[in-house]
């Protein structure tokens, strides 16, 4: 059933700082909006719950990718075309522009924010298993103030997060030390475009003296949150990529995911997917 | 916030936005979609709802000369924007190169995708003069067509990237 428009409030303050003074003042009444291509679907759907809406979308402290010799922070308003077309996020974060340029066709990649694919916690976003892998932090603001926390503690179940009531994300920062490792990233779903993955991952890797000195590996779609494969990871680390390691470090990557069934995939197909996406990468490694 | 600017901002809201050059002023509520907006207030009916969801591309217009889908933009978004629909791309009534490309090459059957994909194309175009054929179905891969097969389109937008750099 439609929503009825006139059953809702949408405001657009002008600044940052009206906004969060806005969640402030009736925590978890307001919920923000940035380009609207998960929000305006359940509005469409009539299954949005909330019936206070703020618009983010444009704010300009939120639309800025800012570069400095340490790292890059990311504002949480900027587009899936604002990463894409980033110089730095295309040679130092690939993983993060190859995400972008896979998310949705053209029209939703200049509306979708990375500060929304964050906090809609979809086990199934493009962008995040690329942030696991980055060592992402994340600068949550209220009126209370700023506080970083790491990405990989922010997602703490199917769909829900750190984000306190009064809260937004402000920005994603990224240290600028990954441009030495392999990377590698692919996402498995029933099209390339506008489909919604039914395994995706991100991995980076580096060899040295021909063993796998270190690498990283994270995966979306296999789990309630997107999940980092920690014991995949210690299994490799420091071993030469022989056919042996390939099915262990699959039996391992199996072990560690809890795929299920839906109406995109089933648990079994994606528990071998994911296996066979891990050793992929590690080919990759060992021919690298 | 206080109880009466909730009700104000509940009402229905005065929204200036520029839409194919000309200075428009719509009553409407902030969240009404642009895509209604556009088709019940301006009578402008070439962007399409097919879906309704952002998946379809037939409801696309330019935002700022940003391609998205008007089914998923409240029309408060688009306050003091500058809105180019297909009725847009014409000059009276000399078609674009890309309408006319479309036309040659069958690229259209039943209609409802045709101003969404015409309007994806010109946004390529305006970004890349000379696309590849990988290039042309990325920058229309969010535009579904249920009756060409897609060849004819790709080709109409290939054969108006040519014409545009023969002109």
């Amino acid at each position: 059933m439609r929503s009825n428009p006139a059953d809702y409030q949408l405001v657009a303050p002008a600044s940052l700082q009206a906004v969060v003074s806005l969640l402030a003042a009736e925590p978890g009444a307001w919920l923000p909006i940035a380009g609207g291509t998960d929000v305006m679907v359940q509005y469409a759907a009539g299954k949005l719950p909330a019936r206070k809406l703020v618009s983010i979308w444009n704010l300009p402290e939120l639309r800025r990718i800012e570069v400095s010799p340490e790292e890059i922070r990311i504002g949480a308003g900027c587009t899936y075309t604002d990463l894409r077309e980033h110089e730095v996020v295309q040679s130092e974060f690939s993983l993060l522009a190859r995400a972008a340029a896979w998310t949705g066709g053209i029209a939703n990649q200049n509306r979708g924010t990375l500060g929304g694919n964050i906090v809609n916690a979809s086990p199934a976003a493009d962008s995040l298993p690329a942030l696991l892998v980055y060592d992402a932090e994340l600068i949550l603001i209220s009126v209370r103030g700023e506080r970083r926390v790491p990405y990989k503690d922010f997602h703490t179940g199917y769909k829900k997060t750190k984000l306190a009531s009064d809260e937004l994300v402000r920005a994603v920062c990224l240290a600028r030390r990954f441009s030495g490792y392999l990377a590698y990233t692919r996402k498995v779903g029933a099209r390339n475009a506008q489909a919604i993955s039914k395994v995706c991952i991100a991995a980076l890797g580096r060899r040295a003296s021909g063993v796998v000195e270190d690498v990283r590996i994270a995966l979306g779609s296999v789990a309630p949150v997107p999940l980092r494969l920690a014991e995949t990871e210690r299994l490799v680390t420091g071993k030469p990529v022989e056919p042996s390691l390939l099915v262990s470090a699959k039996r391992v990557a199996i072990a560690e995911i809890q795929p299920i069934d839906d109406i995109r995939s089933t648990a079994r197909y994606r528990a071998a997917v994911a296996g066979n996406l891990v050793a992929e990468f590690l080919e990759k490694i060992g021919e690298n | 916030m206080t109880e009466s600017l909730s009700l104000e901002i509940r009402a229905l809201h005065e929204v200036s936005l520029t839409v194919n050059g000309e200075l428009k002023t719509v009553r409407a509520y902030p969240m009404e979609r642009l895509l209604d907006v556009l088709r019940h207030q301006l009578g402008l009916t070439g962007a399409k709802e097919g879906c309704g969801e952002g998946e379809c591309g037939s409801c696309s217009v330019l935002l700022n000369d940003a391609l998205v889908n008007s089914c998923l933009v409240p029309v408060l978004q688009a306050k003091d924007a500058d809105i180019v629909t297909i009725e847009g791309l014409a000059a009276g009534v000399q078609l674009d190169v890309l309408q006319e490309a479309f036309l040659k090459s069958g690229g259209a059957q039943c209609g409802i995708c045709t101003p969404g994909m015409i309007l994806a194309a010109h946004h390529l175009l305006r970004r890349k003069p000379n696309p590849t054929t990988e290039e042309i179905r990325e920058g229309l891969s969010g535009n579904l067509c249920r009756c060409t097969g897609y060849i004819q389109i790709v080709e109409a937008v290939a054969e108006a990237a040519r014409r545009r750099a023969a002109a």
